[in-house]
């Protein structure tokens, strides 16, 4: 009884890294109504500066997260204006069409680099204990990071001027535009801020998991099921939705090969989809 | 519709296909083309739902690898003669993508896009599950299925011959859609549904159906390759990466119009032969592709066929 419990803990926990993933994806889909097919791309960055950081420069592991929102912002920005900002407003099949060449780029620069064997950083933490089942310490700590930094982030969008401007954008960019918010700034903000989370969230997956160049394309998928779960543009959404995903692969697996869970997440999401296209926790009216 | 000439054209432009390589016996000239010919069925049909109706389906490939397996399937364990394979591969395929386009055709723009990579998805990790079919090892045929042709060798020469056939009827259809009333429907759908549907459009109706149809013509396709090839697995069927390409090529020659989606095949088929072979460049094809189609979007996005229509109007009446 406990194991079934273990396992859908310890899916709640790598739930909370999920949802911070689909956060990033969300939130550029809420404000700038642009799916951003870079996303995968992007996490395997943040897992490779986790790479660099640690066996290149020597450092502690988790200084990589500081520098991967840092990092993940200013290439967000450039990203933006190489990217998005001429196909936003356009239709949807060039936003989509555009990030998925920055996504092919990427994938293709990493690729010549680090080619496609595994790479594992491992990570030591404490870990704890309990009727013989462990919850590693590593897991406890990046789902600890994920919920405060979707914290922060509820904070900057919630609290601040500068969060007051990104949903005014998100709601209506030209009337934004005429009370003198500088929309197109806002934007690639916004963007910044996207890829830095998604970045961070890759970071911490891979202190969690072994990783690939190609591993982004799982988590892509992943962050969309979370999404959609969660509800579009929704970044509260997203940190239940991540817990709601983890929690579904935590307590699928005891009871069926590993090998069904894709099944079962995609049928789900391509339900949900059709079922549900504002999201289950979503509260707002169509 | 054989009264205009541009039917006429594409006759020609396959018996070429056809025959060039086969009067040459040139086995290399074959197979490059072999691989124009798929690209083209798949970006041609793919524009269908793009380039007219205006929906962006990244899981095209889907339609593809499920159509070589029933193929597959049906040579290896029933020994159906592989052609009415492929064509009982194609009116499944077309049957399940009719059932199912009912469905997820009631999400319009993104939500749909999502819902047709999540379809290939599923399908794939569901094949990879299936133990009839092979699961993730998928299904090898063995030499004997060859006998019907006489060996492997004349076979490849069938095979060949049979997806330059089915290329000549994706443009065909391209072109027989576009100038009737159901195309018609379908370009004011892509433009403006809610102003489609009030005039009297049946966009729900159209929808599935052009989902139907630009899937029959690439699961026979799909079924042809794969005997080809001699094996299917589940990687290589539902490959996402192959979907995508294809909307480069159609993006390239001019998504919307009827000979750009095969002009944009052959370039980009060309070019990726070019990038492979080169010694320095063949660990960068994917990265070129993907400035290719940044530049593409960003810049020209009636692709090919649409800068000439700007920079030469007149070309817009002959040029389709």
């Amino acid at each position: 009884m406990f194991g079934i419990l273990a396992s859908v803990i310890d899916g709640i926990l790598v739930g909370a890294v999920y949802g911070l993933a689909a956060m990033g994806l969300t939130l550029i889909w809420g404000v700038m109504n642009v799916i951003n097919l870079a996303h995968g791309a992007i996490i395997v960055i943040g897992m490779f500066l986790l790479y660099i950081i640690v066996y290149s420069l020597g450092l502690h592991p988790y200084v990589a997260i500081p520098a991967m929102i840092v990092f993940g912002f200013l290439f967000g920005i450039v990203l933006y204006w190489i990217a998005v900002h001429r196909v936003i407003g356009q239709a949807e099949l060039m936003s989509l069409l555009s990030t998925f060449a920055v996504n092919m780029v990427l994938i293709g620069l990493g690729t010549a680099v680090w080619s496609t064997s595994p790479y594992n950083v491992p990570v030591s933490m404490p870990s704890i204990s309990l009727h013989g089942y462990t919850f590693t310490g590593t897991h406890i700590t990046a789902a600890i990071m994920a919920v405060v930094i979707a914290g922060l982030l509820y904070v900057l969008l919630y609290h601040t001027r500068i969060g007051k401007a990104v949903r005014a954008v998100a709601n209506n960019r030209e009337a934004a535009e005429l009370t003198g918010i500088p929309t197109t700034q806002v934007l690639a903000m916004a963007f910044g801020l996207g890829v830095a989370l998604a970045g961070v969230s890759g970071t911490l997956i891979a202190t969690l998991f072994p990783f690939t160049v190609l591993s982004g394309d799982a988590y892509q998928l992943k962050s969309f099921v979370v999404t959609v779960l969660g509800g579009l543009g929704n970044p509260a959404g997203a940190l239940l939705g991540g817990v709601a995903l983890g929690l579904i692969e935590g307590l699928a697996t005891p009871f069926m090969p590993v090998s069904w869970i894709p099944v079962v997440e995609f049928g789900l999401f391509v339900f949900c989809l059709i079922a549900f296209p504002r999201g289950i926790f979503s509260f707002t009216k169509a | 519709m054989w009264r205009r000439p541009f039917p006429w054209l594409i006759v020609v432009a396959a018996l070429l296909f056809a025959l060039v390589p086969y009067f040459t016996n040139d086995v290399g000239m074959r197979e490059s083309l072999l691989l124009a010919a798929i690209y083209i069925i798949l970006a041609s049909n793919l524009n269908l739902m793009i380039g007219y109706a205006g929906y962006v389906n990244f899981g095209n490939i889907v339609f593809f690898g499920l159509g070589g397996y029933i193929c597959l399937y049906l040579v290896t364990a029933w020994h159906v003669h592989v052609i009415v394979a492929a064509l009982i591969g194609g009116v499944a395929v077309s049957a399940v993508a009719l059932l199912f386009g009912t469905g997820i055709l009631r999400l319009r723009g993104a939500f749909f896009a999502l819902a047709t990579i999540g379809v290939n998805q599923a399908v794939q990790q569901l094949v990879v599950n299936f133990e009839p079919w092979g699961g993730a090892t998928g299904i090898y045929l063995s030499l004997d299925s060859y006998k019907p042709f006489g060996g492997p060798m004349q076979a490849l020469w069938w095979m060949y011959l049979l997806i330059v056939l089915l290329t000549a009827a994706s443009m065909l259809l391209s072109y027989v859609i576009k100038n009737s009333k159901f195309g018609l429907g379908l370009i004011a759908i892509g433009q403006n549904e809610d102003a489609a549907a009030v005039l009297g459009v049946p966009t729900a109706r159209y929808k599935a159906l052009v989902y139907s149809a630009s899937a029959f013509l690439p699961a026979m396709a799909g079924g042809l390759y794969f005997f080809k090839s001699g094996i299917i697995e589940p990687g290589a069927a539902f490959n996402l990466e192959q979907s995508i390409e294809a909307i480069v090529m159609l993006m390239l020659g001019g998504a919307g119009t009827i000979l750009g989606p095969a002009l944009g095949a052959v370039l980009y088929e060309e070019m990726r032969g070019i990038l492979l072979t080169t010694q320095y460049l063949s660990h960068f094809q994917l990265v070129i592709a993907g400035v290719l189609l940044l530049i593409i979007v960003q810049f020209v996005p009636g692709g090919l066929l649409g800068w000439l229509h700007r920079l030469w109007p007149r070309t817009r009446g002959w040029l389709q």
